[in-house]
Parts: structure tokens; C-alpha cells; sequence
């Protein structure tokens, strides 16, 4: 995407290795993962079963954030409808009690899926750095066909172990089909 | 997913010798292609008809709800109708997404980008009618509960003010599941489309997806929760819109049945509806490698399932009304079938109980024809449900003396043929501009997309033999 200007003016971002299947990228994800690297990353067009045990991730947080917000959903939509019905403007219905707790489930569940549902999306945002509007790996040509039907390994030059040579080196024995530096 | 898992073979979900690439080839240049023209002319159509929608409900909105048909003894009519056919239509598509996904259906993939468009867009038709069935839209604020200077709050115990909460909520919550789905394909078009406008406005809209596995992981885990959100959601929905009728005391209307039999009801027209928009589009898009026969078998065969829980239903309400004892119970069934509005209810008896029966025929359920006519046939008959339910029991309760006969005025009939110019112009949007099939999640169901369909080096095995699948153990 950028113009390749003078090679040596520019920082280096990442070392970026490209795969030609999802098993080569599974392979490679573990041998990476077990070299000690920690800020790299397997891109894919799809997710790839088993990738997060080949990379070394922990479980997703996201399952908690869910859980609050649904709680907060879930306590906020009946404290709204008791305070409303019985305290802010009782109104006689049919005799009913003010606060008809049996009346308020269909609005407390609606409200508890939708808190959950919004804290879903946008937890995963959160999570993700998402929207993240400038990403270096753009810069990268092959990259492009991270969306289509390539592999890549990326690992980031912020890791504590990399080194041109030697993780370039690293990279060509994990059968990697090409290898490339990704410029800021 | 499920094609790699079982005793059987199952058949390859993606038909034809694809390979990663050629499956974004199909789907995402479809987007880069030129338009084509019968697109122009289809969209024309529909904007105008979209056009006598917005006419039509100035028209309402200006002279009042008295331009409708209704009258005393008949206050809910065709408004009531398309709102709870609209909403029906559009749970097919949550159901495809998040139900089928749960019960990890791999097929769902050709589908589900599309039916959650559809929902969408159902959903959209549907939510006109009761705003605009309030009569004085203006105030429709009044529904929310937002402080006001009158220091009044809306009616908690009210199934309409339910509605309201499940109807939203749906619509954002369907919104939010199309989008997430979205992303990872948006990101597709942005690497892919030429026009530099276009790389920027998708890229915008993918956020700045890269693929990495730290975000699939993230997004598989809300995918999944979002799918276990939005299955009780539909569900709910349904079952709150039936509350509408059961919770009121209307002989034919105040039963326990209501909300299985409507959520029911609701998933086989929506089947219907998306057969019915797949079959024109993979002919049109050459999508038949995709969207592929078994496919639509399958949905005939959903179709059949819940066509026959309709049926049970009806059959049911009648035993109940006999058994009860109620006599304005009994009245209200055997006038169903045999009063004034005989005819409405034969359409739609023959509609959804007796004509789906064609598919207990494999070579039915594999003709395109014949799924093509009977779901617009079913679509058809649980029209004709909402009519039968809705304006039976209305026009003939408890006293004689209020009975009446309830006919739709033009303006009833214009509105109800204005909302398909709706949902056809943002669907032909939806073709024109956005991948209409997950590109992504239908690699993923691909043999290729298993790292175990590889050799041990990691390439691709030498002849296409034939994959015994073992009994999975790892359970």
C-alpha cells in the first residue's frame, strides 16, 4: 500500500511469515509459542480450531463482562418497573398489587438480553482494539490476502526477544512459504 | 464443525472443487461486478412501492385510523395481521443464526447471512404498523419510559407496552448480530474492491480487522454468546407478541398454546420467506454451489416439521374449546371453520397444514419448483392465520348485538403491498453492496479449513481419496 521508499529510513514493525494452509500456521503458532515469543499474532481468513491452545491464549474475559452487564440488566429493568408502577405513579390495575413482580418478567428479560447483548459487541471491541482505524500490517502487500485464502505469523519487533537475524531465521525453519519485514 | 464429526458421511456442505479463494471470488466480486439490469429495474419497482408506503401513512397519519377498515367491534385488523406476520418472517433468520449455530449446523452458512438480513428488514415492515396503529404518532415517545412533565410512566403490565420492549430489543439485538457476522467479510471487500471510495467505507466498517487469532478468539466467544442471547430473544419475542391476544379475555384468543404455537408459526413462515428470496437469488447469482440443493432440502424438511406444529395447534385449540366446556369457546372455534369467515380459515388450513404434506416426498423436497410455489404458498397461509385469529374472534364475541363484519379499506390493502417495496429496497441494497453470504464461516465448514485434512508436513493430501470419518473421541 505505501510506497516503498528508502528500506533503511524506516522503522521496523513486525516480521511477518506466510503460510499456505491452516495446518503449516497451526504448526508454526506452536514452534513460535514455545520459542518464548509473546507479542506475535496468526492472522487467518477464518478461525481455526485449536489455534488458541497452539498459541498459548487464556480463555476470553468476555464471558464476564456479559455476565455484569446482564446482571445490571437484569436489576436495573425490575428496580425500573417497581419504582415506576408502585412508587413514582401507582396506578390501580384491575386490582393488582403495585408491585406485580410476575407482570415485570417479560420487560426484565428483554432489558437483561439486551444490556448483554450490547456489552457482548462491545466488550469484543474492547477486547480487540477495535475499531482500530491504522493497523502497520496494512503496509504489507501479501497481507492483503489475510481476507482471502494466506497464513501469516507476525511476530512484533516490541517483543522482548526479537532480533532481525535471528527471528528471521527462526521464522524460515517453521515452513514459512515467505518472509517479510512490515515497516511502521 | 459438524461435517467432520459422526459415524456417516455426510455430504460436502460446499459443492464443487473450491478452494479458499474461489469461494471470496463468488461471493465478494459479486459486489465488483457490474450492476446488473434487471437490479435496476427490481429496485425501481420497489422504491416506488416504497413510495405508496410513505403516501399511504401520511395519508393515515393525517386523516386518521378511521381511514382504515376498522370499526367498534373489529378494533384490530390488517395493521395488527402484518405487524405479527412481518415479525413471524423475520425469526427465521435469528433462527438460522443462532439456534442452528448452537446445535453447530454447518449448513447454516450458506443461509444465515441472508435470512439475518431478511429479519432486519422484517422486522423494520413490522414495526410500522402498531407505531403507526397508536393513532396519534406524535406522542409514540409515550410508549418509552423517559421522565416527562406530566410525571406519568407507561403501564408495566400491559402486553402492547411488552411488545415494545421485545420488538426493540429484537431489532437491536438482530442488528448487532448481523454486524458482528459482517466484519471479518467487510474486511474482505476492503482488500478486494478497486474503487478507492470503496476500499475506505468498508474498511471504516470492518474497524480494522486483521484476522489475527487474538481476535477470533474474542469474536468466536461473543459470537457464541450472542447466538445464546438471541435464541431465548426469539423465543421471547413470539411468545410476547401471542401475549398480546392471550393475556386479553376474547373467546379464541385467551389460550395456554398461544405462544409455542405462535413462536411455531412464526418459524415456518419465516423458512418460507427465506426458500423463497434464496431460490431467486442463487439462480440469479450462480450461487447454486453454495446454497446447494441439500440445503433447501433441509429447510423443506424444517418446513414440514413445524408446518405440522401449526397443524397440531389448530387441531388442539378446537379440542380445547370442545373440552373446556366454555360455550363462547366452542362458538368461537366452530364459527372459525364454519361463520362469515369460513373461507379465510379454509385458505389457511389448506395453506399450512395440507400443502407443506408435498415434502414427506424426497424428490418434492428436492425440486426447486415445488419448494419454490409451496413456500409462497405457506407464506400465504400463516397470513391468512394472523386474519383468521385476529378478526374472527373480534367480530363475533360475547353479545350479537355488537357482532360485525370487518373488510379492509384500499388504504389497508396499499399499506400492507407498500411494505414489500420496504423490505425489497433495503434487500436489494443488502445484494448489491454487501457480501450476502459469510464468506468466512463458510470456509470454515470447508474439509480445507481442518489443519487435520493436511499430511503431516502440512500439505495438502495427495489424491482426493475418500474420508472415512471416525467416531469422534475426544467426548
Amino acid at each position: 500500500m505505501s510506497d516503498q521508499v528508502k528500506e533503511t529510513d524506516k522503522t521496523v514493525f513486525a516480521m511477518l511469515a506466510e503460510y499456505d494452509n491452516p495446518a503449516k500456521l497451526m504448526k508454526a503458532a506452536k514452534l513460535v509459542n514455545r520459542a518464548g515469543y509473546t507479542k506475535f499474532d496468526a492472522h487467518s481468513p477464518f478461525p481455526i480450531h485449536g489455534m488458541d491452545g497452539a498459541m498459548g491464549l487464556k480463555e476470553s474475559k468476555l464471558g464476564w463482562i456479559v455476565l455484569s452487564h446482564a446482571l445490571v440488566g437484569f436489576s436495573g429493568g425490575l428496580a425500573l418497573q417497581v419504582w415506576a408502577s408502585s412508587i413514582a405513579y401507582p396506578i390501580n390495575i384491575g386490582g393488582r398489587p403495585f408491585a406485580n413482580i410476575p407482570a415485570y418478567v417479560p420487560v426484565t428479560f428483554e432489558l437483561t438480553i439486551l444490556l448483554s447483548a450490547f456489552a457482548a459487541v462491545f466488550g469484543m471491541f474492547f477486547l480487540n482494539n477495535l475499531p482500530k482505524l491504522h493497523n502497520s500490517l496494512f503496509n504489507s502487500e501479501n497481507f492483503s490476502r489475510v481476507t482471502d485464502d494466506k497464513f501469516f505469523i507476525c511476530i512484533e519487533t516490541e517483543d522482548g526477544m526479537f532480533s532481525e537475524e535471528e527471528t528471521q531465521k527462526f521464522l524460515e525453519g517453521t515452513g514459512a512459504s515467505h518472509i517479510e519485514k512490515v515497516y511502521e | 464443525m459438524s461435517s467432520n464429526s459422526g459415524y456417516v458421511k455426510e455430504a460436502p456442505l460446499v459443492k464443487g472443487n473450491h478452494t479458499f479463494s474461489s469461494i471470496t471470488a463468488l461471493v465478494a466480486d459479486i459486489v465488483e461486478k457490474p450492476t446488473p439490469f434487471w437490479w435496476y429495474i427490481a429496485f425501481g419497482v420497489s422504491n416506488m412501492l416504497m413510495g405508496l408506503l410513505f403516501l399511504m401513512l401520511g395519508y393515515l397519519i393525517w386523516e386518521g385510523t378511521g381511514v382504515w377498515g376498522l370499526n367498534n367491534t373489529v378494533a384490530w385488523g390488517w395493521a395488527i395481521i402484518n405487524f405479527v406476520w412481518w415479525v413471524g418472517i423475520g425469526h427465521a433468520g435469528t433462527l438460522i443464526s443462532a439456534v442452528l449455530f448452537l446445535f453447530r449446523q454447518g449448513w447454516r452458512t450458506a443461509i444465515n447471512r441472508f435470512a439475518e438480513a431478511m429479519t432486519i428488514f422484517a422486522v423494520m415492515c413490522a414495526g410500522i404498523f402498531p407505531a403507526v396503529h397508536v393513532g396519534r404518532i406524535w406522542v409514540i415517545y409515550w410508549v418509552f419510559p423517559l421522565p416527562n412533565q406530566m410525571q406519568m410512566w407507561p403501564n408495566f403490565q400491559s402486553p402492547l407496552l411488552w411488545d415494545v420492549f421485545a420488538v426493540s430489543t429484537y431489532f437491536t439485538v438482530s442488528l448487532l448480530f448481523w454486524y458482528v457476522g459482517l466484519i471479518p467479510d467487510l474486511a474482505t471487500l476492503r482488500d478486494r474492491v478497486k474503487s478507492k471510495l470503496g476500499a475506505k467505507l468498508y474498511g471504516a466498517f470492518a474497524l480494522g480487522w486483521t484476522g489475527g487469532n487474538r481476535q477470533w478468539q474474542h469474536y468466536e466467544k461473543a459470537y457464541m454468546l450472542l447466538a445464546g442471547l438471541a435464541t431465548p430473544l426469539v423465543l421471547s419475542v413470539h411468545t410476547i407478541v401471542s401475549f398480546d391476544f392471550a393475556v386479553s379475555i376474547i373467546p379464541g384468543w385467551h389460550t395456554t398454546i398461544f405462544p409455542p404455537y405462535f413462536v411455531a408459526g412464526a418459524i415456518f413462515s419465516g423458512f418460507a420467506m427465506v426458500m423463497t428470496l434464496m431460490i431467486i437469488a442463487r439462480k440469479i447469482y450462480g450461487l447454486q454451489d453454495i446454497m446447494t440443493i441439500d440445503h433447501i432440502e433441509k429447510m423443506n424438511i424444517i418446513i414440514l416439521v413445524t408446518g405440522w406444529m401449526v397443524g397440531f395447534a389448530y387441531i388442539m385449540e378446537f379440542f380445547i374449546a370442545w373440552y373446556s366446556g366454555v360455550e363462547y369457546e366452542k362458538f368461537a372455534f366452530v364459527n372459525r371453520a364454519t361463520g362469515p369467515y369460513a373461507w379465510a380459515y379454509w385458505i389457511m388450513m389448506s395453506c399450512n397444514v395440507i400443502a407443506p404434506n408435498f415434502f414427506w416426498f424426497k424428490k418434492m423436497r428436492r425440486s426447486i419448483t415445488v419448494s419454490f410455489i409451496l413456500s409462497i404458498v405457506v407464506n400465504i397461509g400463516m397470513w391468512f392465520e394472523r386474519f383468521v385469529i385476529t378478526v374472527t374472534s373480534l367480530a363475533q364475541d360475547f353479545l350479537p348485538g355488537s357482532w360485525a363484519y370487518y373488510s379492509p379499506t384500499w388504504v389497508d390493502v396499499l399499506t400492507y403491498v407498500g411494505t414489500f417495496g420496504l423490505f425489497f429496497t433495503n434487500f436489494l441494497l443488502f445484494l448489491r453492496f454487501l457480501p450476502m453470504i459469510a464468506i468466512a464461516e463458510v470456509k470454515m465448514v470447508m474439509p480445507q479449513a481442518d489443519p487435520h485434512y493436511y499430511d503431516e508436513d502440512g500439505n495438502e493430501p495427495v489424491k482426493e481419496t475418500e474420508q472415512v470419518n471416525e467416531p469422534n473421541t475426544n467426548n
